[in-house]
């Protein structure tokens, strides 16, 4: 019966779950978002296991078969690894400078908008009414991208 | 958000999104319950430089992420212009920042 090279499977299964994992699990801390440890952790497993793989499918009685698709499956966990770092340390990077964007020290232009309420609000009243019975010390603006 | 409320620290959040989606999906679905400002017209995300056009996932105009710390006299005491839109302020920073407020 064909033994089955597990050592490429893995290697090409994991590198999915490596690259995959990034968007769909580490992205919700900061500690893992920021800098994808446990992403390149999990690549360096896969890239290993592709690697033993590799060799074990090039040995000289082997079909050429499981030399090509050995070959794909390595390729395809090293696009996976170079599509993360592409996203994060390049895509991540394409953002406007906003060099006009209010500096610490200037005051934030006043504004109206409407709240999840329909009602219109302004910043003015944002930084008067009190929490908690008390007076605000501050108000933190988060502009965000929206839920998608 | 206990620690910004005990902190007297109002958490404002603004995006493009409409009172109805921000209704839907950030107040029900994820369960925020801080204060969410609709700006479908991009009008306050221009008059603070953060528009960020034709945004590669959504094709749209958005606004790019920042957060500013604001003191009850209107003055920016503390900003974050993120360079990598995976870098965001931690809420420890600002609590950091906002200590430092009279």
């Amino acid at each position: 019966m064909k033994r089955i090279n597990w050592q490429i499977w893995a290697g090409f299964v994991l590198s999915l779950v490596a690259g995959l994992s990034y968007p769909f699990v580490f992205v919700r801390w900061p500690v893992t978002r920021e800098f994808p440890w446990a992403n390149l952790v999990l690549f360096a497993i896969a890239l290993v296991l592709l690697f033993f793989g590799l060799r074990r499918a090039f040995k000289p009685e082997k079909r050429i078969v499981s030399k090509i698709f050995s070959s794909l499956a390595a390729a395809f966990g090293l696009l996976n690894l170079a599509a993360l770092l592409f996203l994060i340390f390049v895509m991540g990077s394409w953002l406007p400078a906003s060099l006009a964007a209010p500096q610490v020290g200037q005051k934030a232009p006043d504004f109206t908008l409407t709240d999840s309420n329909n009602k219109p609000v302004t910043l003015a009243q944002l930084l008067i009414e009190p929490i908690n019975n008390k007076q605000p010390k501050g108000v933190l603006l988060i502009f965000y991208r929206g839920y998608w | 958000m206990n620690n910004f409320n005990d902190a007297g620290i109002r958490i404002v959040a603004i995006s493009v999104d409409t009172p109805e989606q921000t209704r839907v999906h950030m107040l029900q679905e994820a369960g925020y319950s801080f204060t969410f400002l609709s700006d479908p017209n991009l009008e306050v995300i221009r008059l603070y430089d953060l528009v960020h056009a034709q945004e590669i996932a959504s094709g749209r105009d958005i606004a790019r992420p920042a957060e500013f710390l604001i003191d009850p006299s209107g003055r920016v005491r503390w900003r974050m212009v993120t360079e990598n839109f995976f870098v965001l302020a931690r809420p420890e920073q600002v609590l950091a920042a906002a200590k430092a407020l009279p």
